[in-house]
């Protein structure tokens, strides 16, 4: 354990950034642990998601962007629904994730790897195309032993398309993504 | 006119923002103004010996006096204008505190509205009149509403002193909810061996007359003059007959009751006492379960009572009482702790609420005092304690701090260790609230010597597994996620107002919180004055309570009646409307707006005109605002002495004020 | 017009694979119980979890190019759909572009602005509130008597109840209203909102087998002899992994997953093959047995 200097490393800014994006005052935590008593992922996450807040009350930024937890919540919404403050916990946790990956964070990478490998099948496809989605994500983690044994029981039952539905407005979708990224650089 | 004006620094409160000595200065150059100056503190001694050698020195006609708001020192200066011969209406007060320095750091705009203040105060008191109090006689009979421990130490003190009390309590038996505890922190003495002989006291106080099962339907009148209709509810039993015996109970046939005194853990007949200690000791009827009442069969206890005292036609009964002060000792009820549905929402048998807890401990309960799972029957090993639920709960609307759970949760977890020596009890707990006398160390004591294990986290969830339930809490300490495996869970449930308190309170005129609990008209220094005169309070209908802290409310509250009673006449407010009866026409439309019903009307030369009943009265002025004719004024608000108002403000550049 | 509920029909990504039989037997009771759907043209993903961890424009964008298109559908009174995924997406997007700001943000990144977001619901609160558990009854040719099944409703169905605004968030209804209906025996199910582990499976499978398995487990305990969801994500985690879960955990789970919109076909004889029982891999015949046995050996 190591001190934290708590007037140099309060990050101000950090914290209004985190706010303002997420419609919400860290200030009315008053660490109860609700959330984290209802968490179904505590047992996964390197930071309880109490002291998410806690940390996000003290400012510190750097702890938080570089936590695994973030990348390991489901937004089940079990933290939001029952906070005796009715903080949206939950969207916190969003907001922080989107900051994460703007300053270049990604301490699990197989989940990040998973959505990003997501989003580019609906950029692809107009919709998601599972069986592509799933060969993809193997080949960009090496992680070809990924749900092996599922593979027969998924092709028996017919469940998984070889083809992509793809649909006409597919260069709409394409392009919510293209201007979503044009945008976040004229931002830049 | 002759005026002196004070302008207070109080300390750097004002002086800090506003130039006192300017504001001074410029009053002073006002026609009538003949002394004008700038004092540190005004309502110190120093400060108002200034003003009452002003008086004399300058022979001054009135005062104003610019400082904070009128709601605390008016009187004071009141009574200091008094002491130097003038009538204390001749007095004006300006607030240049709460309304200019507290709330604005411009000091040139600060000064510049202190002056326009000062200057309105000193327009309404040309037109000030000389006014006299007039005296009525009191009532030296008291009611107290509720008959838990607040409003019992309330009667006895009241009655002790040798007032005539008319206590009146909603259910059929005094004692309120130290009446349902088994025993009380920080002593772990017997609740009933403890409230028991003061029941009785009650009982046999000659100057107590006790309502019980009875509601104050209406009250009317004023200080020292109140009539309050009481209801006394169909209790299908002749009380003036009935012994107490208790035959009707053990042979009733209904045994369904709802058993509200053992907090529905258990049914009860449908004729019942609702403890053996239980003031007054006569039994009810609960006409939903009665078989003669709902189906005109049975009949059985009227058979059997040897005082023949059962009637079943009873119907209810209201008696009008007189009194002269009233003191509201409703107490409080318990949070709905179904509306948590993550505890199961009142679906798990074995999770259960402290007070429920209480009557299963008592060996009066349902279970003469072994702790046993209401479910089974069996006696828990694990005992789960979560607390603050419906406390500090924005969600629930119940952001408070109920104040008593942190201490009656430990008493409970001492006592289960005392109970069952194999037990093992376990407290989730936000902070530990233990400020009273000796009450830390309790808590400490429930940790170090009677094992209690104290986990610092909210309870996420509680669900059954198998005959147990899981607890999912957090150790925020740890800095993790923790599950008890409990037999049975105590929930403990916070305070909230009385059922029924907002409506009561309308009925008395005083003033109630967006939760329902009463306002005291202080919070420091009026903790049971109410705003409406000879109205006080005690016990937690003003918020949840102790039992220390209610006995000594109740104390206080009565202590206050007899210092009301302590005169044999009262002054009646002089502020009140009052009508030239050269101008009025008699139409009527003040007697229907006045919402006290203090006006009447009278024959004057055989024409109709509007009489105020000053006692009556309450000053509110929505009469002068109705009349046609401007017949009706509220002295000291007339219409002139507002217009003066008016015009001095017009007056002034309103270049820098009221921007 | 006929007096038949209306909605414009999203059906989601997974109904075209993974929960095909989801997808099937969603329009076959909808049908057979007078719920007219008008398929969203040419409806696109709605990004899912992904979408909404990258950015909540981007995330409510790909959602609003589908409230874009449910626009040019005449006489519907909403948007219905099967997957609570999807739905959380639609509703948050559509709650968020009450903001006139952020709604202009969105329409920035659709080629088509959405003019006035269509409200969204589930098809559960469709047959719950539209049809109800008393007119099902009256439909049931086929009662599921002796079936002891667990409701599971999965974590987003209802939660938080400011955003879904259906059934109770803590123990929702709503599911073990209609099953009861269909003459099935709900059997307490106290996770009915505890979340299954999510879209976690590929990366993080032991976050999967965690959770999921105990949600098996506590069913089991409370002696349910198959399960209801009505989420595709939820289904495939207790369903198609089930062989997994009792992989890792050395258990012998054989319970059946059902989508509740199969049972309800099943109880008013519906067309078998559009029920798709056949793509459950957990085989839920046993089951369905020992329910029919069980009700022949009462009577």
């Amino acid at each position: 354990m190591h001190t934290i200097n708590l007037t140099e490393s309060f990050d101000g800014d950090f914290v209004r950034k985190i706010e303002c994006e997420s419609e919400q005052n860290v200030s009315l935590c008053y660490q109860c642990g609700n959330c984290t008593a209802g968490c179904p992922y505590t047992f996964a996450y390197d930071i309880p998601v109490s002291q998410v807040m806690r940390l996000l009350q003290a400012g510190q930024k750097r702890t938080l962007l570089s936590c695994k937890s973030l990348w390991l919540c489901a937004t089940c919404e079990s933290c939001t629904t029952r906070c005796p403050n009715n903080i949206d916990v939950a969207r916190i946790m969003d907001v922080l994730r989107h900051e994460a990956r703007r300053q270049g964070y990604g301490s699990e990478r197989s989940v990040k790897v998973f959505w990003d490998t997501f989003l580019d099948s609906v950029k692809r496809h107009g919709r998601v195309f599972e069986m592509g989605l799933a060969v993809e994500y193997i080949a960009r983690t090496g992680r070809f032993w990924t749900d092996l044994e599922l593979g027969p029981a998924m092709l028996s039952k017919g469940k998984l398309a070889f083809k992509p539905h793809s649909i006409q407005g597919q260069a709409e979708v394409e392009k919510i993504f293209e201007r979503f990224q044009q945008q976040k650089e004229q931002c830049a | 006119m002759k005026i002196g004006v004070f302008i207070c620094h109080c300390g750097s409160n004002i002086a800090g923002t506003v130039d006192v000595a300017k504001v001074a200065e410029e009053v002073g150059k006002l026609p009538d103004v003949a002394y004008s100056t700038d004092t540190m503190y005004a309502c110190s001694e120093p400060g108002q010996e200034g003003i009452i050698q002003a008086i004399k020195d300058h022979n001054l006609d009135g005062v104003v006096v610019a400082s904070c708001t009128p709601r605390m020192h008016e009187p004071t200066f009141r009574r200091t204008v008094e002491r130097a011969g003038l009538n204390r209406y001749m007095f004006e007060m300006a607030n240049i505190r709460e309304h200019v320095s507290w709330i604005g750091k411009d000091k040139e705009s600060n000064t510049q509205k202190a002056v326009d203040l000062a200057s309105i105060a000193v327009a309404k008191l040309t037109q000030d009149r000389p006014l006299i109090a007039k005296k009525f006689g009191v009532n030296k009979r008291v009611m107290v509403i509720g008959g838990g421990v607040a409003g019992i130490q309330a009667a006895l003190d009241c009655a002790d002193g040798g007032l005539e009390v008319v206590l009146v309590e909603k259910t059929a038996t005094i004692g309120g909810k130290m009446a349902k505890l088994d025993k009380t922190f920080p002593t772990v003495d017997c609740s009933s061996c403890i409230l028991g002989p003061k029941m009785v006291d009650v009982a046999q106080h000659p100057n107590i007359t006790l309502y019980a099962n009875a509601e104050v339907d209406s009250v009317k009148g004023y200080v020292g003059n109140f009539e309050v209709a009481v209801k006394k509810k169909a209790t299908y039993v002749d009380w003036t007959a009935c012994t107490g015996c208790g035959l009707c109970t053990e042979k009733c046939p209904s045994k369904k009751a709802t058993d509200y005194f053992n907090e529905k853990i258990a049914t009860t007949t449908a004729i019942s006492i609702a403890f053996p200690q239980a003031i007054p000791k006569k039994a009810s009827i609960d006409p939903e379960y009665c078989i003669k009442i709902t189906k005109d069969k049975c009949g059985v206890c009227e058979k059997l009572c040897p005082t023949k005292a059962i009637r079943y036609d009873m119907q209810d009964e209201t008696v009008i009482e007189p009194v002269g002060a009233i003191i509201a000792a409703t107490g409080y009820d318990l949070f709905d702790y179904t509306r948590y549905g993550e505890y199961g929402g009142g679906r798990y048998p074995d999770v259960i609420t402290s007070l429920q807890y209480e009557r299963i401990l008592s060996a009066s309960g349902p279970m003469a005092g072994h702790i046993k799972r209401p479910s089974d029957g069996k006696e828990p090993k694990n005992v789960v304690f979560v607390q603050c639920v419906g406390s500090r709960d924005k969600s629930v609307d119940r952001p408070y701090c109920s104040g008593f759970c942190c201490m009656y949760t430990a008493k409970q977890a001492i006592q289960t260790k005392d109970h069952l020596p194999d037990s093992q009890t376990y407290v989730f707990y936000m902070d530990i609230r233990a400020p009273g006398k000796m009450y830390d160390e309790f808590t400490r004591r429930a940790m170090e010597e009677y094992g209690a294990r104290y986990i610092r986290g909210r309870v996420a969830m509680i669900y059954p597994k198998g005959d147990k339930y899981i607890v999912r809490g957090a150790d925020t300490l740890a800095g993790t996620q923790v599950e008890v495996e409990a037999d049975l869970v105590v929930l403990a449930v916070g305070a909230e107002a009385a059922k029924g308190a907002s409506n009561l309170a309308e009925k008395l005129r005083i003033s109630y919180d967006k939760y329902g609990f009463y306002m005291e008209s202080h919070v420091k220094l009026r903790p049971v004055e109410t705003n409406t005169a000879g109205v006080f309070l005690a016990g937690s209908c003003q918020g949840p309570k102790d039992i220390p802290s209610s006995v000594a409310q109740g104390s206080a509250a009565a202590s206050k009646v007899l210092g009301l009673f302590s005169k044999d006449e009262l002054e009646s407010d002089p502020q009140v409307a009052s009508v030239d009866i050269k101008r009025c026409v008699g139409c009527g439309k003040c007697i229907e707006t006045c919402p006290f019903g203090a006006i009447e009307e009278t024959d004057f030369r055989g024409e109709p005109k509007a009489n105020v009943i000053e006692t009556v009265c309450q000053g509110c002025g929505v009469c002068t605002s109705t009349c046609p004719q401007g017949a009706i004024q509220l002295q000291h608000f007339t219409d002139n002495q507002i217009l003066a108002e008016v015009n001095a403000l017009c007056q002034q550049p309103l270049v820098t004020s009221f921007e | 017009m006929s007096s038949s509920p209306t909605y414009a029909y999203y059906p989601g990504c997974s109904g075209q694979g993974t929960s095909l039989e989801y997808e099937t037997s969603s329009r076959a009771v909808c049908e057979a119980l007078g719920v007219v759907l008008h398929d969203i043209p040419d409806w696109s993903c709605c990004g899912s979890t992904p979408a909404h961890t990258v950015d909540h424009v981007l995330s409510a964008a790909l959602s609003a190019r589908n409230l874009a298109q449910a626009e040019t559908l005449t006489g519907v009174e909403g948007i219905a759909t099967p997957c609570p995924s999807c739905l959380t997406n639609l509703k948050t997007a559509g709650r968020r572009m009450l903001d006139p700001q952020f709604k202009e943000r969105v329409n920035s990144l659709l080629d088509t602005p959405v003019k006035q977001p269509l409200p969204a619901k589930s098809v559960l609160q469709v047959l719950f509130e539209d049809v109800g558990p008393a007119a099902l009854k009256e439909r049931v040719v086929k009662p599921l008597a002796g079936l002891k099944v667990a409701p599971y409703y999965g974590c987003i169905l209802n939660r938080p109840p400011e955003v879904m605004e259906f059934d109770d968030c803590e123990n929702p209804i709503a599911m073990d209203r209609l099953l009861e209906a269909l003459g099935a025996e709900v059997v307490p199910f106290p996770l009915k909102v505890e979340c299954c582990g999510a879209s976690f499976g590929m990366p993080r499978k032991d976050m999967v087998m965690r959770l999921s398995g105990k949600l098996l487990d506590v069913a089991e305990d409370n002696g349910a002899m198959a399960m209801a969801t009505a989420c595709p994500l939820c289904q495939m985690n207790l369903d198609l992994r089930q062989s997994q879960i009792n992989a890792t955990s050395g258990k012998q789970h054989n319970m059946p997953v059902f989508y509740y919109t199969q049972l309800i076909g099943l109880a008013l004889g519906l067309d078998k093959r559009l029920l798709g029982l056949n793509k459950l891999c957990v085989n839920p015949k046993a089951a369905l047995q020992a329910a029919e046995q069980a009700t022949a050996g009462a009577a």
